[in-house]
């Protein structure tokens, strides 16, 4: 069966400065995979890519989506066709209200997908229903996106639209940055709701423990641009304990 | 100084009706020689001028400009009206009273909505005690032509104690047979206490050049109420200058919106008067400019007493090589004390041709005020488009999303629902949305 997302060989640069240095991954439909590593390894630059930010250079390599050159697709056909990516600094958009935006997106969305447009009365149906499974307060609907959100609101906010935009492939960037322990075990518990057999996940984390919640198929570990060690859940647990030094010293002998 | 453009037509013309009226001793009369004087004496504006730095008018003024009335057919009666408002209206055809087409049915008794001719029957010592005492025709030039040349006014009154429910819609038609110069005149009396809501449309009939010098002078009295929203859509070859002067009583409110949505040179002069305590004065404005329009936006408020609140708030979205101005000056008086004044102005410049030129102006001889001005001009938000893009919107739609959003920031203020709803269709067709 074709895998969903491959990465093979992924290099990437920005203003001549190269960051990935070699990303290899493979997601299958219905797995979750959790990317790892230090501050500066590349990650949320991968996350990034896969958006389709334009920002970063690919020098070499490539990632095919459902078979498909993920890379020469627009940001915006990218969402269509089922590509999610919950920020780490999601944008506040002042006087954009919340339902406006999530119409539009929503819509178009579906119309890409051949479903019928949602209608207002059927669309705040189908938010009601998305804020309850993250408990996001009902009362952020009415408000402009993100517009003076704490940063726990914000986080909650992406994984909403999540809910909202029903997406094939999300990645979530460093989601459980600036959460405090109720406002991640929410999150998480939002994120688990999402997990179905035709949903895959691609969540990236520098702390072990929003992986206590959301427990992945695989754990990656990225140094220096490139993954240099995947396993089990396990894996991650012997990162929390011994850091990520071990990696280092035991992946150093791999030439770059 | 040289006057910019040529005033001698207009002082012919002058001459030429005061003949025909044979030197009339009325009030009126005195007074329109006084403006034909203070006209003569200031000439137009040219770009020496201070306050016309930005606002070359000289082109639109060097063409022929007829000062006298010209018709319109009224089968060209479209789109006067808002969809779902339900309005007094009173239309003006090239400035002048249009019966046929106003619909004034329901009025309370003691409310007067009506032109120059049936006021001047009833109400002369009305028109006597306001009209001209509000405008400000000894300083500016355009005020003074219009007082000298003005023959029809849109004469609304609400008296004392009267609450009009449905808001007046006035609408003032514009055609362009003759090269006319066509000069609206307005006349607004709120009385103590009473309150109502004006909205002020105009409308020109095809695209050839037109000339329009509106004035509209308004007197706000004790803890009245009055909003006014103002919707200039005039189509490309349309030059207008439009003259707001305020005068508030004691504890009264004036809430203005002004949105300028189209023309080829546009410039809104508005001064607010706050002689008296307590008073409140919102000013919003909203302009987009494409092509080579020009929209100059001049605000004065003039706090003279104590314990008074304003706040502005203007934004504007340019493109292509369009101009904008905002030149907002707040006064505040040695002893107008305890004022809050606030003004913002944010700008949206969508293409490296066109300008922005933000001004605001604080002027303030009193210890004990809060004043704040804040302008910025800036791009579309690259960041906020790539946020909205990586949601499913098309590049065009997320920037229509953010710059439709942008506008109605301002149009919200609006509080009367069908001229809101109107407002957002507008604005979402000019921005090709």
């Amino acid at each position: 069966m074709t895998p969903l997302l491959e990465i093979h060989n992924l290099h990437a640069s920005v203003e001549e400065m190269s960051i990935l240095k070699g990303v290899d991954l493979t997601v299958h439909t219905g797995e979750t995979h959790a990317v790892m590593g230090p501050n500066g390894s590349g990650k949320s630059t991968l996350a990034a890519i896969l958006a389709g930010r334009e920002d970063y250079d690919v020098t070499s390599g490539g990632v095919l989506y459902k078979g498909e050159d993920l890379l020469e697709m627009e940001v915006d056909e990218r969402a269509r066709e089922g590509v999610f990516l919950a920020f780490q600094y999601p944008v506040e958009l002042p006087g954009v209200s919340m339902m406006n935006f999530l119409k539009q997106a929503v819509n178009s969305v579906r119309e890409h997908r051949g479903q019928e447009s949602l209608n207002a009365a059927s669309l705040l149906r189908l938010a009601r229903r998305s804020a309850e499974l993250i408990h996001l307060d009902p009362s952020l609907k009415k408000r402009s996106v993100n517009e003076g959100f704490s940063g726990g609101e914000k986080k909650r906010n992406e994984i909403f639209q999540l809910a909202m935009l029903d997406p094939t492939l999300a990645i979530l960037d460093e989601t459980d940055s600036g959460l405090d322990i109720d406002a991640l075990r929410s999150v998480a518990d939002g994120v688990n709701a999402l997990r179905t057999p035709d949903r895959s996940f691609v969540v990236i984390t520098h702390y072990q423990r929003l992986l206590d919640y959301i427990i992945p198929d695989f754990v990656h570990v990225m140094v220096d641009g490139r993954i240099v060690k995947s396993g089990g859940k396990d894996l991650a647990l012997a990162l929390e304990e011994r850091g990520y030094e071990w990696i280092r010293e035991e992946t150093s002998a791999v030439p770059v | 100084m040289a006057p910019s453009a040529d005033i001698t037509r207009f002082v012919t013309a002058f001459a030429r009706r005061e003949t025909a009226r044979k030197g009339s001793r009325h009030w009126l009369g005195d007074l329109r020689r006084d403006a034909m004087r203070q006209f003569t004496a200031l000439g137009f504006p040219t770009r020496k001028t201070e306050a016309w730095k930005y606002t070359n008018i000289a082109g639109p003024l060097r063409r022929t400009l007829n000062t006298d009335r010209s018709s319109l057919p009224v089968e060209a009666a479209h789109a006067a009206s808002i969809p779902g408002l339900d309005a007094h209206v009173i239309v003006f055809d090239n400035g002048r009273h249009c019966v046929a087409l106003s619909h004034l049915e329901d009025l309370p008794d003691s409310v007067l909505i009506t032109g120059w001719a049936e006021a001047a029957q009833s109400h002369s010592w009305l028109l006597h005690r306001y009209f001209g005492r509000v405008a400000d025709y000894e300083t500016c030039p355009f005020v003074a032509l219009n007082t000298a040349f003005t023959e029809d006014t849109a004469v609304v009154y609400v008296p004392a104690n009267t609450v009009l429910d449905r808001p007046v819609h006035l609408v003032h038609r514009i055609s362009n047979d003759h090269n006319p110069l066509v000069q609206p005149r307005v006349l607004i009396i709120v009385g103590d206490n009473a309150r109502m809501t004006l909205v002020q449309t105009s409308i020109t009939t095809d695209a050839a050049p037109t000339f329009t010098n509106s004035v509209t002078e308004v007197s706000v009295g004790r803890d009245a109420h009055l909003e006014r929203i103002d919707i200039q859509d005039e189509p490309d070859g349309a030059t207008v200058v439009s003259s707001l002067d305020v005068t508030q009583n004691t504890g009264s409110t004036f809430h203005n919106s002004s949105f300028t949505l189209g023309g080829s040179i546009v410039r809104n002069n508005i001064t607010v008067l706050t002689d008296a305590e307590h008073c409140q004065t919102f000013l919003n404005g909203l302009f987009l400019a494409s092509g080579a329009s020009h929209v100059d936006n001049h605000t004065l408020i003039d706090h003279a007493k104590p314990q008074c609140y304003s706040s502005e708030y203007y934004k504007g979205i340019l493109d292509d090589r369009a101009t904008g101005v905002f030149n907002g000056k707040v006064l505040v008086r040695q002893d107008a004390q305890q004022i809050n004044a606030y003004q913002s102005n944010k700008s949206i410049v969508l293409a490296d041709t066109a300008r922005m030129y933000a001004k605001p102006e604080l002027e303030i001889y009193a210890d004990d005020v809060k004043c704040s001005h804040g302008a910025t001009t800036g791009q579309l938000d690259g960041e906020a488009i790539f946020y909205l893009r990586t949601r499913g919107l098309t590049e065009k739609q997320a920037r229509s999303l953010m710059l439709v959003s942008f506008a109605r920031d301002v149009t919200e203020r609006v509080t009367i629902m069908p001229i809101r709803v109107a407002l957002d269709s507008l604005v979402t067709e000019h921005l090709g949305a």
